[in-house]
């Protein structure tokens, strides 16, 4: 168990290393130079070299690479070029509307979901059954700033529950800073649990047609609390899997939901860091967010060697 | 059984009235759906416009037929990039084994851990905003789903008896990969292509929405909703069309491969039948 772990961790440290190669190499092949667009049009050539040598865009390539991926290790993120303050404040400040979001997001679909597919497993192959498989289908479908609009349209503009998007702060008070988000909340959560809902019924499924789980029926469990109290236990791990590609997912798919909602999270930061070529910024969130894949990841494995002992004896 | 079928004939049904929808504006569409009448702007459906017009006199339905048209061959070709370059790959890696399978499925790992649509954005962003840019910020996600799914497969296929008959026969490798392996595997590389052509259909959506898809006057599902945002009060079927539209294809592809990957997969009927 041990060793598995350690040999996950340094796996994780080989993949940053090679995602920090990766965005800076994409990265450092923009066209496109950030001071002359700080500088805007007609600068000063020698204006603009001197902001260029403040910036460090006048070392070699592999020079800047081994200084922002030395800074990196040392946690410090470097400076934005536009907002000319530590691109690690910025994440971190950002972050605390994104990752409320996140949590939230995830909390709806799993409440949603698993009673949802407790509910459709206990009744396979019924009517109840296609009636959850036939919704959890069309929830597949929706694209979530689809469904973000059409939500703004019905509690915000017609209904006047929600605003129909800013973010007042957490200085504002806990709940108004909630409220805002709630909207935001359910456009992500829902395709979310429809993916959850189908993965968490076909694994519930699968599990019922176990030995253990014919003996607990033969001893005289009802099916519901078979389902519940043994299935439901065995089946998480697709589950633990998807919820975990999912926090990944929702921290990144933000990105376009924030901007339906005008919500400061990470997601518009990076959309704005693109437009103005603050690459320091993009990269620095770029990097976060395959940091904390690769953490979940290991997580999920961790879980799954927790949960399950086989796990992590069998592999290479 | 009975519910896979009746999966798979909605899903063929969808998917054919997409993929008509397409073919038909390459030929004809109701109305121009570039064409600008600023005196017909925000008509409801009517006789002459069954989807109404939007804020520039535009005809919805015109642009909604267009819009398929885009939406089908971006994904369609992503998903062509995924297969075509994913799946050699995966049966490459599995076909050698060792130091090279390790490369190719450490480097899709690595693909694996980049959030996808910020790196499309990014992408389409850096490289220019565009249909052909889209198609590769989201085909490049898909190749390593299919050289997962193709390394799999083989590798489950490499210790069969009809594949070692075939090495003991003489046969390479790459003979064996293709004529073996592959055909074996193809089913579920069918099924994952739906559901990959389905995902493009959304990301396509997602990335014309934020600006970074086809660029106007091409009409594009995505951008159709960005523009409604403003006249939703006012036109409220702006936003539904365009919206339908990617619903049904996707609804369309998915049920296409749920039913199709019943079908071809005995173990799933087998189960299905108790």
């Amino acid at each position: 168990m041990v060793r598995f772990l350690a040999g996950r961790a340094l796996a994780l440290v080989i993949t940053l290393l090679a995602a920090t190669l990766v965005v800076f190499l994409v990265l450092n092949v923009v066209p496109g130079d950030p001071a002359a667009y700080m500088m805007g049009l007609g600068g000063d050539p020698a204006a603009l070299a001197e902001l260029r040598r403040e910036l460090g865009l006048d070392l070699p390539v592999w020079q800047r690479y081994f200084a922002w991926a030395g800074g990196l290790a040392m946690g410090d993120f470097g400076v934005s070029y536009t907002y000319r303050v530590p691109v690690g404040d910025l994440i971190l400040e950002r972050m605390r509307v994104t990752l409320p979001l996140t949590l939230m997001a995830m909390a709806l679909s799993t409440a949603l979901a698993i009673p949802l597919a407790l509910f459709a497993a206990g009744r396979r192959g019924r009517a109840a059954d296609a009636a959850v498989s036939g919704l959890a289908q069309v929830g597949l479908a929706i694209p979530n700033f689809w469904l973000a609009i059409l939500l703004v349209f019905v509690f915000s503009t017609t209904l006047k529950l929600f605003s129909a998007g800013g973010f007042p702060g957490w200085e504002a008070g806990v709940w108004p800073a909630l409220k805002a988000l709630v909207l935001p909340a359910v456009a992500l959560a829902l395709p979310q649990a429809a993916v959850l809902t189908r993965v968490a019924r076909g694994a519930l499924i699968e599990t019922m047609g176990e030995d253990y789980i014919r003996t607990a029926r033969a001893k005289g469990l009802s099916e519901r609390r078979a389902l519940r109290d043994h299935a439901l236990r065995n089946a998480m791990i697709p589950v633990l899997t998807i919820l975990g590609l999912q926090f990944t997912f929702l921290l990144a798919g933000g990105i376009i939901i924030e901007n339906v909602f005008y919500l400061p999270g990470l997601g518009r930061l990076v959309f704005q860091a693109i437009a103005q070529r603050d690459l320091v910024v993009v990269q620095g969130v770029v990097i976060v967010l395959v940091f904390a894949a690769v953490l979940v990841t290991l997580a999920v494995d961790a879980a799954y060697a927790l949960a399950d002992p086989r796990v992590g004896k069998g592999r290479r | 059984m009975k519910r896979s079928s009746a999966s798979l004939a909605i899903g063929l049904a969808f998917t054919a009235l997409i993929l008509a929808a397409a073919g038909l504006s390459l030929v004809w569409t109701p109305y121009d759906a570039e064409l600008i009448l600023v005196e017909q702007r925000l008509m409801p459906p009517s006789a002459a416009h069954w989807f109404g017009t939007d804020q520039m006199g535009r005809d919805v339905l015109s642009m909604i037929l267009g819009g398929a048209r885009n939406s089908i061959a971006v994904a369609l070709v992503a998903a062509g990039i995924g297969l075509g370059a994913g799946v050699p790959l995966g049966l490459f890696a599995a076909a050698q084994g060792g130091i090279v399978d390790e490369i190719v499925m450490r480097s899709n790992d690595l693909i694996f851990a980049f959030p996808a649509l910020l790196l499309a954005i990014l992408i389409t962003a850096i490289a220019g905003p565009g249909a052909i840019n889209a198609i590769v910020a989201i085909g490049i996600f898909n190749i390593p789903v299919f050289a997962r799914l193709a390394r799999g497969g083989a590798l489950a296929l490499w210790p069969r008896d009809f594949v070692r008959a075939a090495r003991v026969a003489g046969k390479g490798r790459l003979r064996i990969s293709l004529e073996h392996i592959l055909p074996n595997i193809a089913s579920v590389l069918i099924v994952q292509g739906t559901i990959q052509f389905s995902l493009g259909v959304l990301a396509e959506a997602g990335l014309s929405y934020v600006g970074l898809g086809a660029q106007p006057p091409a009409p594009s599902w995505g951008r159709m909703l960005a523009e409604s945002q403003t006249y939703f009060a006012l036109a409220p079927w702006l936003a539904l069309a365009p919206g339908l539209a990617i619903v049904t294809t996707v609804l369309g592809l998915n049920m296409l491969g749920d039913g199709l990957r019943d079908l071809l997969d005995p173990r799933i009927r087998r189960e299905r039948a108790i």
